[in-house]
């Protein structure tokens, strides 16, 4: 019998996608609100190609953050409900496991949802990059896993509060301004290729080796908190 | 141990020793603290003071070797009652199914059941409950409440699995307000009353 944190890790992920694909909450709430994001503002500014490039970046980053609150609070309602994080926590499996899984299951919720919307984004606001795609690709990356990692280790912070759908806007929101700013800067840098968006990648890259490391020493104890 | 919050004591410096292969029944009246004691001993709220050793080990390094049943449930909706206990057991470091199948028979749940624990009768959530609480054959097993909103029937089945439990050499330590199922099975009663340990004995004097 071994319990390998790697294994059980897979094990929270496999655990969460299932019950997203069967119940489909996080999903369909996550589309529905950066649905209306994208139309709602492409009705009401009707911008041009080059407008566009200038501020999609934030738009775009503004559906994904907050799209993302709404998936970090449904995925673990979910283990409140019938009291199942007991169950995690009477079990030897490390705590470190269960935050990992939830975080990797959220991040790949988030990067399908933004998979999805992306197409979307491109046709209402006929965007086309003028600089490197693939760095693009990186800032998604590095910015979805900002977002989520923070917002996970918030979120299990916040579970047991009366007012948990406020809480974590209100703790997640100013920690993440920094990378929020840093995301949106350089999604703004590659869509126009006025300047160049390395300095904020590395600036991700850090952030997200920072926060991630900080909420892996500090979840037990945010898990067993009373 | 106790367990204050705030300005309450849920429990009150209540000193216990529970010896190996024995039948506990945890009594008081609500409120008393039962639930709150049993959840110190799984580790999941920290006495305010005191400790709690498990077969000499520390509860956070005793978990393999203990069995938890709570008033919910503690299983997912969406999952049906085979995936659950795969995914617990998995825990546990278990991951061949043939004692999850086992626990599930035990119970009187069939495992093939490919209906969502959401769709099950309050009765059976609570016999596949005690089947992940002790699918992995914990040596000391905590349950709160098993009796609670089950039908005759279940509860009967639950009691004689408890007994057989009890035989095996398994320590049990249970809280129930239904004495009267557990007359004959439990060894000693522990009654305790605004989180103090008030009285303990054997069974059959505490129920009379």
């Amino acid at each position: 019998m071994s319990l390998s944190v790697t294994r059980l890790t897979w094990i929270n992920v496999a655990k969460d996608l299932r019950l997203e694909w069967r119940s489909r909450d996080v999903l369909n709430s996550m589309l529905f609100f950066s649905l209306l994001v994208v139309v709602i503002f492409s009705f009401s500014f009707s911008p041009t190609a080059e407008e566009s490039r200038r501020f999609v970046g934030g738009l775009v980053w503004t559906a994904f953050l907050f799209s993302t609150i709404m998936a970090l609070n449904q995925s673990w309602a979910r283990e409140l409900r019938n009291g199942v994080l007991d169950a995690y926590r009477v079990s030897p499996a490390p705590p470190e496991a269960l935050f990992f899984g939830k975080c990797i299951g959220n991040f790949l919720l988030v990067l399908l949802l933004e998979c999805l919307m992306s197409p979307l984004f491109v046709l209402f606001y006929n965007l086309r990059s003028i600089g490197p795609y693939w760095q693009l690709a990186v800032i998604f990356l590095l910015g979805t896993w900002a977002l989520v990692v923070n917002g996970t280790f918030f979120a299990a912070m916040s579970i047991r509060t009366r007012n948990r759908e406020l809480m974590l806007p209100l703790l997640l929101l100013p920690i993440s301004i920094p990378a929020v700013v840093a995301m949106v800067t350089a999604t703004t840098d590659v869509l126009t290729g006025e300047l160049s968006a390395v300095s904020q990648m590395k600036f991700l890259a850090g952030y997200c080796v920072i926060f991630t490391t900080a909420c892996f020493l500090l979840f037990e104890t945010v898990l067993n908190a009373e | 141990m106790s367990k204050i919050y705030g300005r309450t004591a849920a429990v009150r410096k209540v000193s216990l020793a529970l010896q190996p292969g024995r039948f506990y029944v945890l009594r008081g009246e609500n409120g008393a603290g039962k639930s709150t004691l049993l959840r110190m001993i799984a580790g999941l709220n920290e006495p305010t003071e005191g400790n709690i050793l498990i077969y000499g080990l520390k509860t956070r390094d005793a978990r393999q070797q203990m069995g938890y049943m709570a008033h919910a449930p503690l299983l997912y909706d969406e999952l049906s009652g085979m995936e659950n206990l795969r995914f617990f057991a998995q825990l546990y470091g278990i991951n061949s199914d043939q004692p999850l199948v086992e626990a599930m028979r035990r119970v009187g749940l069939d495992p093939k059941l490919t209906r969502r624990v959401g769709q099950y009768s309050q009765g059976m959530r609570q016999r596949l409950s005690l089947a992940r609480a002790i699918f992995h054959s914990p040596r000391l097993l905590l349950l709160d409440e098993p009796f609670s909103n089950v039908d005759p029937e279940s509860a009967l089945a639950i009691a004689k699995l408890l007994a057989a439990m009890r035989s095996s050499g398994n320590t049990i330590l249970l809280v129930t307000h239904q004495i009267g199922l557990l007359a004959e099975l439990a060894d000693e009663f522990i009654l305790l009353s605004h989180g103090q340990l008030v009285d303990r004995g054997a069974m059959k004097q505490g129920h009379a």
